[in-house]
């Protein structure tokens, strides 16, 4: 290889490629503001602009008369939203949201430590696939698939006689609250469809938040005397507490927006998704519809801002 | 790390076995039924096995427009979504720039905030500026929720290709086309194709969204919400519901084995 | 000598940070050049400054007497070997090395024959199938090296780059380095924070501080007569005296740098120092003992065989006049 001969700088490589390729190593804020541009126009028009409408609709009112829409700023609406047959909605769907995060956390938890600590090679994939699987499988198939599993013809009901159990399907059916006429009509039934369908939500922050615990803060601890439970309280459980909160981030968030798992399998008590269902709908309240999609915004607000001071978003 | 041998307590086994089979066998009951002879319930067990609602769901016009429009509104849903999730995407892990918080927060946000607030959001928006619903209409929403797919599996990958491959690339006389089309682009092709099929899937099932923007026209997902609220046609149900869970697996299967080494599949971002 | 790379009043600030301030700086055309500093002194910025990755704020930047502040990195004919290595990873290595050809439309069959050549040179022939997550640390470093070498580039940049290997290679990289740069002619500029690698390789070293260059000179004038505190501190480990101290043995109030090989064990006698000793340490060929001296912490280095006190003791030590080399600042 000789010496180059080459001058240091090379010429302007000339055309419009040249010169735009130039001008962007220049002015790299040209290259940002190009990449930005699009994307921003369209979700700051088209998804925040509509956020921003919704909002503004709100505090408009309906004329109980006409069923004309009031288009004059009024906190009415937001009265009508408080009163006790809407506070029943919000409490049930809160405390339902409530319960299903619970659960999927108790329930979640063996399978993605199983999968964070046990699982090597083959198994891994196949429980990382054992997870993502169903998460990603059709949403109303999943749905309908309970639908089929609790109705009264159905595989439980079976499951529940050839045990000879059908006594305590019968005895927890005629409980308050989460009783009913059968399972798919029952609050237990959507409560299960709830936990069902995002329990891999919860899963995948846990596993991701437990395989940063170093095994050796497992074996540390048990090798200062911890037993199990011990170690599980005050070593594991902190350390997967960010996994956990950012996976009831989604849990309770698609619980509290959802309308079509109580309208399928449930009572004929409404939870907020369908109340904003009905009344955007034959009713044709958009403020009230308005109103009611605010409090799953102030309460994911309010758990959002919780979960940050917690360190749970580096768990997503 | 001896650890790695033991193997886990008999009690951990149990409750992480039984709660995969809680997430599977649900979807396995669907392959049964989609066989069942019986028309009128849901008996367990099926009285018979019969092959014969396959050729009825064939013939059935209403299901092949659903099918058709959902397959449209998908695709070009996913293209829409591919081209700004890695516009995003580039630009946030390019540079540190005022307001980059804010831009991943206003990606992830249509699927943070509960499907039902964007839906009826965008209906509200589509009656405010009267327009009438259209594939179209369908497509905006769905487009919007899934730019954050395909965000999430190409920022991922953008933050694999460290900055100083671009500047190898231009030091060793690439200009930015050709940093573009030979280094950029092989090395976020996987997780742009990932997120493109996440992105169809996440499309191509939607319900919840597409129930405010879609006005008369009847999605896959919508056709079989109907038959959930009101069941006509049991069996027909059965095996739409089934050929729904082959069809979205085959992406998401193709997702996994695309991405599998390195990143995953960002699975957070449905 | 024609000047391959000069810097006139260049300044690289980033918001209110300073990476590079006004430094002016003359690089010769074949000359290995070394920039010397701690992390964060600016070195590395000069670095990306000549490649064209960064773009200065102020001043005029040449390469071989042409203005390069407007140039972009793939118009410029200076490559770089990055100390991560930056391989493309969906490339063999004959397509990483002939990258640059390939971009610049240079034929198929003589990039291969070009990379071939370039991969002989730095002896890793027959390597060219595999992709570069199958090669080792030294490998990919080899291959980055070739990757730039084979554009026959007017500068080569090397950023830190044996910082990576381990003890053993990176000697052996250190006189390959040289002999490559003396068969090629090439000139080389190369960023380190390792004093002795500078010292041994170098033709000429700069030393950065704090985005200033505080001295440019031979290693020799880099190690014997440090400028400032800063230079004999970083360069030579070389004990640092203040003004007082020097005033009291040498008659002059001002900062000095004392070598440490050039501190000697002495019996009590006129101009002999008393001292205490406080630590040695046995380094194989050399002992080195630290002192107190007058409250002054000295380092002595020792041949080794000669006999040393035991820590505690008191001793003398004394010093050639000439040693002792009085700077013009305190830095």
């Amino acid at each position: 290889m000789s010496l180059a001969q080459a001058s240091a700088i090379l010429p302007e490589r000339g055309g419009l490629r040249g010169s735009l390729s130039d001008t962007l190593w220049r002015k790299p804020t040209v290259l940002l503001v190009l990449l930005l541009t699009p994307p921003v126009l369209w979700l700051g028009i088209v998804y925040l602009g509509s956020l921003f409408a919704l909002l503004l609709q709100s505090f408009f009112s309906i004329d109980e008369f006409s069923g004309l829409i009031n288009r004059e700023f009024t906190f009415k609406t937001y009265g009508e939203l408080l009163r006790p047959s809407n506070i029943d909605i919000i409490v049930r769907t809160v405390s339902m949201a409530a319960m299903v995060t619970l659960a999927a956390a108790v329930v979640a938890f063996p399978i993605a430590y199983f999968a964070a600590r046990y699982a090597r090679g083959k198994w891994k994939a196949l429980f990382y696939l054992g997870v993502m699987l169903p998460l990603w499988s059709s949403y109303l198939v999943k749905v309908y698939a309970w639908k089929l599993i609790l109705a009264k013809e159905g595989i439980l009901t079976w499951l529940f006689a050839k045990l000879h159990l059908t006594w305590l399907i019968d005895a927890w059916l005629s409980l308050p609250i989460v009783g009913g006429n059968s399972l798919s009509v029952s609050f237990t039934g959507t409560f299960i469809v709830f936990l069902y369908v995002w329990l891999p939500f919860m899963i995948l922050p846990v596993q991701a938040a437990l395989e940063r615990v170093p095994q050796n803060l497992v074996e540390a601890s048990s090798d200062l005397g911890a037993t199990p439970a011990q170690t599980f309280r005050n070593v594991l459980f902190p350390l997967a507490l960010p996994g956990i909160v950012a996976g009831s981030i989604f849990t309770f968030s698609l619980t509290l927006g959802d309308y079509i798992i109580p309208q399928i399998v449930g009572t004929s008590h409404l939870f907020i998704g369908q109340a904003v269902y009905a009344h955007q709908g034959t009713a044709g309240n958009i403020p009230l519809a308005a109103a009611f999609t605010v409090v799953p915004i102030v309460v994911m607000g309010f758990y959002l801002w919780g979960a940050k001071r917690m360190g749970a978003f580096d768990a997503l | 790390m001896r650890s790695d041998r033991q193997s886990a307590p008999l009690g951990l086994k149990i409750a992480a076995a039984a709660g995969l089979a809680f997430l599977h066998l649900p979807l396995l009951l669907i392959f049964v039924y989609a066989f069942t002879t019986e028309e009128r319930s849901y008996q367990w067990p099926p009285p018979g096995l019969t092959l014969q609602w396959f050729a009825v769901t064939w013939n059935r016009p209403d299901v092949w427009q659903a099918l058709t429009l959902s397959i449209k509104v998908a695709a070009i849903s996913t293209v829409i979504a591919m081209i700004l999730g890695t516009l995003c995407a580039a630009a946030v892990s390019r540079t540190r720039f005022f307001g980059r918080e804010t831009i991943s927060l206003l990606v992830i946000l249509p699927i943070a905030l509960p499907g039902i607030i964007t839906g009826i959001a965008l209906r509200s928006a589509f009656n405010l500026a009267d327009i009438p619903f259209s594939t179209w209409t369908i497509i905006l929403g769905h487009a919007t929720f899934c730019v954050v797919v395909v965000y999430n599996n190409a920022v991922a990958r953008f933050r694999r290709v460290s900055g100083s491959l671009v500047e190898a690339s231009m030091d060793l006389g690439a200009d930015g086309f050709q940093t573009f089309r030979h280094v950029i682009l092989p090395n976020i092709g996987t997780a742009l194709v990932a997120g493109g099929m996440l992105a169809f899937a996440l499309s191509f099932d939607e319900v919840i969204v597409t129930t405010f923007t879609a006005g008369q026209q009847q999605t896959l997902p919508i056709w079989m919400l109907e038959e959930l609220v009101r069941p006509r046609q049991r069996p027909v149900t059965n095996v739409v519901a089934m050929v729904v869970v082959l069809v979205t697996l085959l992406p998401i299967l193709a997702a996994y084995y695309l991405t599998r080494d390195g990143d995953q599949i960002a699975g957070s971002g449905k | 000598m024609t000047t391959a790379v000069a810097f006139e009043k260049i300044s690289r600030h980033f918001g209110t940070v300073k990476a590079v301030d006004a430094v002016d700086l003359d690089i010769r055309e074949g000359e290995f050049f070394a920039m010397l500093g701690p992390s964060g002194s600016g070195k590395t910025t000069c670095l990306r400054l000549i490649a064209g990755f960064e773009r200065p704020t102020a001043g005029r930047l040449s390469i071989f007497g042409e203005r390069a502040e407007d140039v972009p990195p793939y118009r410029r004919n200076v490559n770089t070997v990055f100390q991560d290595y930056a391989l493309f990873p969906h490339l063999n290595v004959t397509d990483n090395v002939a990258y640059g050809l390939m971009v610049k439309g240079v034929a198929k069959a003589e990039r291969r024959r070009a990379a071939d050549e370039a991969l002989e040179l730095v002896k890793l022939p027959g390597y060219g199938a595999r992709r570069p997550g199958q090669l080792s640390g030294g490998q990919r470093q080899r291959v980055a090296l070739a990757r730039a070498l084979v554009n026959r580039p007017k500068v080569l940049l090397l950023d830190e780059p044996l910082g990576a290997l381990d003890l053993k290679l990176r000697e052996n990289m250190q006189e390959e380095l040289k002999a490559l740069q003396k068969s090629l002619g090439i000139t080389f500029v190369f960023v380190t924070h390792d004093q002795g690698e500078a010292l041994s390789m170098a033709d000429r070293i700069a030393v950065f501080d704090h985005g200033k260059v505080m001295q440019v000179g031979t290693p020799e004038e880099i190690y014997k007569t440090p400028n400032s505190r800063f230079v004999a501190d970083f360069v030579g480990s070389s004990n640092v005296l203040p003004p007082d101290f020097v005033l009291r043995h040498a008659g002059e109030k001002r900062w000095a740098s004392l070598r440490p090989e050039a501190v000697r064990l002495v019996e009590q006698g006129p101009g002999s120092i008393a001292a205490t000793v406080i630590s040695s340490a046995y380094l194989g060929g050399t002992t080195r003992l630290g002192l107190d001296v007058e409250g002054q912490r000295i380092n002595a280095v020792l041949p080794a065989g000669e006999p040393f006190p035991a820590e505690g003791k008191p001793v003398h030590i004394g010093f050639a006049r000439d040693d002792l080399h009085l700077m013009d600042e305190g830095g």
